[in-house]
């Protein structure tokens, strides 16, 4: 490994012009920058998505009512209230939103941008300029997305998941006019984008550790970071194929994913022979694994926030690494159990099944292991650390879930309804934001150079777990009753109209969350300008982000740090302090960097 | 190695030398590729799902290929090939003008590939050989051949489309070496290059029998 053979000061190569307004904030090439782009774009999507959210709860609490001041601003063509085909575009861009444009670019773009290089002890990642370009291969989808609302017909209304033939076909749905089109060219955007980024964090990872950072001596972020880019490196170029595909399907009359002789509205298709449940397979191909990808970085984080505020070693450290590879690599044979309900031969039915039970045994691993690391450890109750423990308790609740839902025959009675709502948002909201909610009060004080106000922190967090929990648990109760998603009003059917009051507590409560996330939002931007001045490692943790200076000038360290043990020395008996931080040289011991390598 | 890089203009600030600057970009590349392989992988799932539920279909639409230009085409290209394997020599010898005029031939030979590849479109229009509203196609199974030709034009549309972000990418080395950029110590570009071209060349030598050969 050259990068270890070398201690010269990297500081000799970091006497650059210091860069204009525009090159230093706008384009720059500094990872921690353009993570913070990131970080700030999607928090400002994250409040796009939610509102979306926030409609579909309306209108499924209080169907076919006006809007308090918005509706007659937003609705005026039809009567002031949500049409059904809205009600359809709204879900459909919520999804797509959270999860193209919120969770995945927080994740992978934010904290693996701001973190990687910082934990690993390098300057800057290995393709400045690449990754520059990936933030700025968003600001097309953004754009284009944006515009997708002020198309003819409105924007994508097929779903997230885009099933043929309601997203091929135009005259299928309103939303399937232009909006479908325009929602395939963001993807495709955001899949070029997100290629770029996973090509540098593997380089980065894999060249440009500091010396003495072995890859078991790396932070769990970054091992999660980079089983997560490995993940995204080979499942999002199959979605990028298959998003191509249907785009030619519906420009240039090419005809993958269009059964033969298919009659919509009366009209029969042109092109045919081809098979609808192909673009299942390649959409689930990619888009089973974005659930990992969604959800290992937040696991990375948590771990590394856990061990912090528990002074304690992280309990097994190699496990946790393995079972993270392992849910990795299990998480690429298990994308037919979406598809249950599709038509699949049983063997291959119960193939999908076993695999996607067996995620559980890593996932376990993983939970009793965070559970090891708090036992009997001198707990301290920040805001990052309260998220963290609030994410293990809500995300065992979606993961075992998930392990219903694997069972077929469970599976078929409750596909389609709200319990996999439920569960997905137990995962996501409950796993994915804690973590990411951790992850920003964790690192902000590195980020910004002040912390975020600790006590609007624990507000915060009281109110929205008990919200989310509000907001969430109760969907499995209207899973359970057989209520489907996806319908603008399902008390039209008599078997569901006894589930309205449920839902309106579902609403009030989803409100209230909405609410609590503006007292983040506030504290966020209160705390960038005047929060409380932090020093180099507020949180005496031990990684080597907290090394260089908060904010890190451009190049990060003063001098390369040097590596000598791995992330997790708290309560050493070596020495006085409850921490050990990798870069300092074990007392009383010769400081033979070499021997250390 | 330390020696040569503190003072080469061509090490970017952010790396400690010259080797592990070119390792990095080395691994970028192998890494970007993979996930190339990927997304033709899932174009070539879904051809290979297709052609099974509609074996006839596809034979005949094999049939209809020009197998003479599709041959002369994979020749073609494999000659590019050399042309840019000589290139990538002559840049682990620092030797600018034979990087370009390998370079060019590189260019020329792609250049011929794609010539060829209009010519072979335009005869499948004229024939009305194309999937949609132009489809003119009577024979006996001519929805497998319009779900044949559907693939044909995508996969190989995309190839050259691969073909031709690599010209843009062979006029900027061309221009690099121009200036006199490649040394015998760093000449990563051309050598990263390379590997794009390799990979275009062997998606072509994986779609020739794929496409033109497999009539049974």
């Amino acid at each position: 490994m050259n990068a270890t053979a070398h201690h010269s000061e990297s500081g000799g190569h970091g006497h650059h012009p210091q860069p204009g307004f525009l090159r230093k904030y706008v384009f720059s090439l500094d990872h921690k920058i353009i993570g913070i782009q990131f970080l700030l774009t999607t928090l400002v999507f994250f409040m796009v998505g939610g509102l979306l959210a926030l409609a579909v709860r309306w209108q499924l609490a209080w169907p076919w009512q006006e809007m308090p001041v918005i509706g007659k601003m937003l609705f005026s063509d039809t009567g002031n209230v949500i049409s059904p085909e809205f009600y359809t575009m709204l879900f459909t861009m919520h999804a797509s939103v959270m999860i193209f444009f919120v969770v995945i670019p927080m994740l992978i773009g934010a904290f693996a941008n701001f973190c990687i290089p910082l934990m690993i002890g390098a300057p800057d990642m290995a393709f400045p300029t690449l990754n520059m370009l990936s933030y700025w291969f968003f600001w097309p989808a953004f754009l284009i997305m944006g515009y997708s609302f002020t198309v003819e017909g409105g924007a994508a209304a097929a779903g997230w998941t885009a099933y043929p033939p309601l997203s091929t076909i135009e005259t299928a749905a309103p939303g399937s006019l232009g909006g479908q089109t325009w929602w395939l060219v963001a993807l495709i955007f955001v899949g070029i984008s997100s290629m770029m980024g996973s090509v540098n964090y593997i380089t980065t990872i894999i060249k440009m550790r500091a010396p003495g950072m072995h890859m078991f001596r790396m932070p769990m972020t970054v091992w999660a970071m980079f089983i997560t880019a490995l993940l995204q490196a080979f499942a999002l170029p199959v979605l990028t194929a298959a998003l191509a595909m249907q785009l030619l399907d519906r420009t240039l009359q090419t005809g993958f994913f269009n059964p033969a002789g298919l009659v919509v509205n009366n009209v029969t298709v042109a092109t045919g022979g081809g098979q609808p449940i192909l673009w299942q397979h390649l959409f689930w191909f990619y888009s089973h694994p974005a659930v990992y990808i969604m959800i290992l970085p937040a696991m990375g984080i948590v771990s590394d926030v856990l061990s912090t505020f528990a002074r304690k070693p992280l309990f097994g450290y190699r496990p946790m690494v393995y079972s993270v590879a392992g849910i990795a690599g299990l998480g690429f044979v298990v994308w037919g159990h979406h598809m249950f309900q599709s038509g699949m031969n049983p063997a291959l039915g119960a193939t999908f099944m076993v695999s996607t039970m067996m995620i559980a045994l890593p996932s376990a691993i993983k939970t009793f292991n965070w559970l090891g690391t708090l036992w009997r450890g001198n707990l301290i109750f920040t805001s990052a650390m309260l998220f963290a423990v609030g994410f293990i308790s809500v995300f065992a609740i979606g993961g075992l879930s998930g392990i219903f839902m694997a069972a077929t025959p469970i599976d078929i009675y409750i596909h389609d309804t709200y319990f996999i709502v439920a569960h997905i948002h137990y995962v996501l909201m409950g796993g994915s934001a804690f973590g990411i909610f951790a992850g920003i009060y964790y690192w902000f004080p590195k980020m910004f150079g002040r912390t975020m106000n600790e006590s609007w922190g624990k507000v915060h967090f009281f109110g929205t777990f008990v919200a989310m929990n509000c907001t969430f648990f109760p969907m499995h109760v209207l899973g359970a009753a057989g209520m489907p998603r996806r319908l603008a009003d399902p008390y039209h059917y008599e078997t569901f109209a006894h589930l309205k009051d449920l839902n309106i507590f579902i609403t009030i409560s989803a409100l209230v969350l909405g609410g609590f996330q503006v007292i983040f939002a506030l504290n966020f931007i209160f705390s960038i300008f005047g929060g409380e001045k932090a020093d180099r490692n507020p949180w005496r943790s031990n990684t080597l982000e907290w090394v260089a200076p908060s904010p890190p000038p451009h190049g990060n360290f003063e001098t390369t740090p040097i590596v000598y043990r791995g992330p997790y020395e708290y309560a050493s008996p070596e020495v006085e302090e409850d921490y050990l931080p990798q870069n300092v040289p074990t007392p009383g011991a010769a400081p033979v960097p070499g021997a250390a390598i | 190695m330390s020696e040569i890089g503190e003072h080469h203009g061509a090490l970017a600030h952010h790396f400690e030398d010259l080797e592990q600057q070119r390792q990095s970009a080395d691994l970028g590349m192998w890494i970007f590729l993979a996930t190339e392989i990927m997304f033709f992988g899932a174009l070539f799932a879904a051809y290979a799902v297709c052609r099974w539920m509609n074996p006839a279909g596809f034979s005949t639409g094999t049939s209809l290929l020009d197998v003479p230009l599709g041959t002369v085409n994979t020749a073609v290209l494999i000659g590019s090939s050399l042309t840019m394997v000589w290139a990538v020599q002559a840049g682990h010898r620092g030797d600018s003008r034979s990087i370009i005029r390998n370079l060019v031939g590189t260019l020329l030979l792609g250049s011929v590939f794609l010539v060829i590849k209009a010519l072979e479109y335009s005869h499948k229009f004229h024939d009305g050989l194309v999937p949609g509203s132009l489809f003119t196609y009577g024979g006996e199974q001519a929805a497998g051949v319009e779900m044949f030709l559907c693939f044909y034009f995508v996969m190989t549309g995309l190839h050259a489309l691969h073909m031709v972000i690599g010209f843009g990418l062979l006029v900027w080395l061309i221009l690099l070496a121009r200036r006199g950029r490649f040394t015998k110590e760093y000449s990563n570009p051309v050598e990263g290059v390379g590997l794009y071209w390799h990979f275009v060349d062997i998606v072509w030598i994986f779609l020739f029998p794929m496409l033109y050969l497999l009539e049974h």
